[in-house]
């Protein structure tokens, strides 16, 4: 008896808590339990809201910040940070994991993974965080790996070759977690890769099913290539897909076709380019796509994070996708059967004059020798900035980016000339003045209507923004710019609610979440990660 | 001869005792502070030294071999200075990054990488499942996080600090697997693995394997305690604890 006794609190105390795990039940219901925020962003549905109330429109203004946790790094910081009954978990670029404490921003342990060096893509060695499973994280890394990490004690599980970085393959997005998948794009499509979508067994790393981006001979959709120009035709795959359990699709933006800005050797539609694919989730079979802008030489990757919502469209319910994309024009997709339902411009957009019956864009703007002006140019009217819904209010948040440029084909990069000399670079910089005549570039947190994709409200940035945007049920929209400003506006009419400097370009989307009843909003900006709540 | 061998054997026991015993500042070592020597290291030593310290004729960094006897001042004057007349270059490290090198060396140090007596490691495994090793440690993701993970130990620790370590646990236990204690101020008692303290605050992975931040202000107590790690010494059999070391010794990571 004592015996037993003795056996069962030495079970007890070794027992790893089953409750605690978390599940695809919870990733998928992540709203249930608002004070965690399972996966990067928010709910598989990509909507970035946060159902947590204490930080309101009226009191936001009273924030104050509570830590800040400094990464040894000097790469954008992109990452979302998950949290987890109170522990939180980011990336620090390249791919160091780090657990901190979501009440203090103390580190409980970093799992440190130096990348292969050949792991060097053309944008910067970043990486947007980490999915959990159970209790197990898992990151892509720069050098195309897939790794599973334990979220206790930081310790790897298993390290499975993705794809390989010498054939300049990356990994920068957060893992999609299905069921027991762990899916994944390869990023890299700004050179001669072919990309592709994976979804691996979350126990073992052992790849389960892959689908291609771009069709093999033989596949519906290789005649869209001409020649051998499949074999290198780009098309990566960079950042997190949406789920939709009752259709069991996964969504996945697709990046553009390489050569990015010269077309000639890559004549036809170069299909899956700049598109939304809808693959089974068990499967990785195609079920439908949209191609958003077909045989691209602008450099519009169409890897923004798919946002799911069910609205009332036109007088009935329906399970629609929302896309604001590279290309400067605002989608809504039927995510069921990927039927066309509108498209709009949401910035200055002269690339296209319309569309047909099925949603083909009618393109009229083309790279020639001697320079064409484009709206939007090469950054686009967003760039990869996670996108949020409310659906207290109804409305869209893009921060969104109105900018143009001249290209020129002169091959592999294209020769860019703006009326306007301030150029928005790609990577980190300090901040700087920022010397525009006020027409343009310039970012904007905008709220959209979903039901007509008509701007509702802006709020007006000097310098463009590498931003995404965070709704709360507070009625508060969270955002950010290259400036380094973090910002609260009101989610129903953009005033600006609350400012903090946080010294550094903000280049990720915010979050939320609470420990013993306190909400809290996370921001990573510049090297750092910000965490705020109220007194 | 037996002369040399007498004075071999001298100079080997020299030369595996020229690390001075542990200062206090050991008592602040982290996980992080390891990690950190750890990259210092790799960035900037390891370029002459070598990945494994072992590169320049007779110093071997990760045994605390070196040509004279060394504290850790000394080594972290050495790091800092340099020496005058020889290819060691001065750097611009602060203290606290030398510390941190010497403490990431120091833990590395694979003492005394003697001959243990041979074991089996088949039945090595046996006796680890029977003694439920696992109710504290973990092997390829199988068995408790409370104690160090296991899975790589092979690959990081020489069979003697692994014999050490089952007959005298509590003699050197590296600064990530310190066990320490906090009581809350309503007499909750919460144990663990240090993983990092300051002056106002304290991380532990508890014993039920949570990761847990605790503030000083709501503490009533606070401390080291001594290893939960029994000692096998009278519980085993000399060929028992030679199997052990002979399986851990074995595992080299997945």
């Amino acid at each position: 008896m004592r015996h037993a006794l003795r056996l069962l609190i030495v079970l007890a105390l070794v027992a790893p808590l089953g409750a605690q795990q978390v599940t695809f039940e919870r990733i998928l219901h992540g709203d249930r339990e608002p004070q965690n925020w399972l996966s990067y962003s928010g709910t598989l549905m990509n909507q970035r809201f946060s159902p947590l109330t204490q930080i309101t429109a009226a009191n936001v203004k009273n924030l104050q910040q509570q830590w800040v946790w400094q990464a040894k790094s000097l790469e954008k910081f992109e990452a979302t940070p998950l949290v987890v009954d109170g522990v939180m978990y980011t990336v620090q670029a390249p791919n160091d994991v780090v657990a901190l404490d979501a009440v203090s921003g103390r580190v409980f342990w970093t799992y440190a993974y130096t990348p292969a060096p050949e792991g060097r893509p053309c944008c910067g060695r970043v990486n947007r965080g980490v999915a959990i499973l159970g209790d197990t994280l898992y990151m892509g890394t720069i050098d195309a790996h897939l790794i599973a990490i334990d979220a206790r004690s930081g310790k790897p599980i298993w390290n499975t070759v993705v794809a390989k970085a010498s054939d300049r393959y990356s990994i920068t997005s957060s893992p999609t977690i299905v069921k027991d998948k762990v899916i994944i794009g390869t990023g890299g499509g700004d050179g001669p890769i072919r990309g592709y979508i994976s979804a691996f067994d979350a126990k073992t790393g052992k790849e389960v099913w892959r689908f291609n981006t771009i069709p093999g001979p033989g596949e519906p959709g290789h005649d869209t290539w001409s020649g051998d120009s499949w074999k290198t035709g780009g098309v990566g795959v960079w950042n997190a897909g949406a789920y939709d359990p009752e259709a069991n699709l996964v969504y996945f933006g697709t990046g553009n076709p390489a050569p990015d800005w010269d077309g000639r050797n890559r004549l036809g539609d170069n299909l899956y380019s700049d598109s939304v694919l809808a693959l089974d989730a068990d499967t990785g079979t195609l079920k439908w796509h949209y191609q958003f802008t077909p045989h691209d030489e602008l450099d519009y990757d169409s890897t923004q994070v798919p946002l799911l919502a069910d609205i009332q469209w036109q007088g009935r319910a329906r399970k629609v996708m929302l896309w604001a994309n590279r290309n400067g024009v605002m989608y809504a997709l039927d995510r069921v059967t990927g039927e066309f339902l509108k498209g709009k411009p949401f910035v200055k957009t002269n690339w296209l004059d319309g569309f047909d019956a099925k949603g083909r864009p009618h393109q009229v703007k083309f790279p020639t020798p001697e320079g064409t002006l484009v709206r939007p140019h090469v950054h686009g009217g967003i760039n990869w900035a996670p996108v949020s819904f409310s659906p207290r209010t109804g409305l869209f948040y893009v921060a969104s980016w109105e900018n143009s440029g001249i290209v020129a084909v002169t091959g592999q990069f294209p020769r860019t000339a703006s009326a306007n000399t301030q150029q928005t670079a790609m990577g980190q910089t300090n901040l700087v003045p920022f010397y525009n005549d006020d027409t343009e570039p310039f970012g904007a947190v905008r709220a959209y209507d979903p039901k007509t994709l008509d701007p509702v409200w802006e709020f007006k940035m000097s310098d463009i923004t590498w931003g995404g945007t965070l709704a709360t049920a507070g009625d508060v929209v969270f955002s950010g710019g290259r400036e380094g400003y973090f910002l609260a506006l009101d989610a129903r009419t953009g005033a600006l609610l609350w400012k903090a400097s946080v010294g550094g370009q903000v280049n990720a989307g915010a979050m939320s979440y609470a420990v013993n009843g306190k909400q809290y909003v996370a921001i990573a900006a510049g090297n750092a990660l910000f965490a705020y709540a109220l007194p | 001869m037996k002369f040399t061998r007498r004075l071999a054997a001298a100079l080997l026991a020299a030369g595996l005792t020229f690390f001075a015993p542990r200062t206090a500042a050991a008592q602040h070592e982290t996980a992080a502070d390891l990690l950190d020597g750890e990259r210092a290291f790799k960035n900037t030593c390891a370029n002459c030294h070598g990945p494994d310290g072992d590169v320049i004729a007779g110093i071997d960094l990760g045994r605390g071999r070196f040509r004279r006897p060394m504290t850790d001042e000394d080594l972290v004057r050495i790091i800092r200075t340099g020496i005058p007349n020889t290819p060691m270059p001065a750097s611009q490290m602060t203290v606290e990054q030398a510390q941190q090198i010497v403490a990431y060396l120091r833990n590395r140090a694979t003492a005394l990488r003697a001959s243990v007596a041979a074991g089996d490691p088949l039945r090595g495994k046996g006796l680890f499942d029977t003694r439920t090793c696992a109710s504290c440690h973990r092997i390829g993701g199988i068995g408790s996080r409370v104690g160090p993970d296991l899975t790589d130990v092979g690959s990081r620790r020489s069979a003697i600090e692994i014999e050490q370590a089952l007959v005298n646990p509590g003699a050197d236990v590296a600064p990530g697997n310190r066990t320490y204690r906090v009581v809350l101020k309503d007499g909750t008692t919460v144990s663990g693995r240090l993983l990092g303290h300051d002056t106002f605050s304290v991380q532990l992975l508890d014993t039920r394997e949570q990761l847990r931040s605790f503030a000083k202000a709501d503490l009533r107590e606070l401390g080291f305690v001594a290893t939960p790690m029994p000692s096998y010494r009278a519980t085993m059999t000399a060929q028992e604890i030679a199997d052990v070391v002979s399986y851990l010794s074995s595992l080299r990571g997945q």
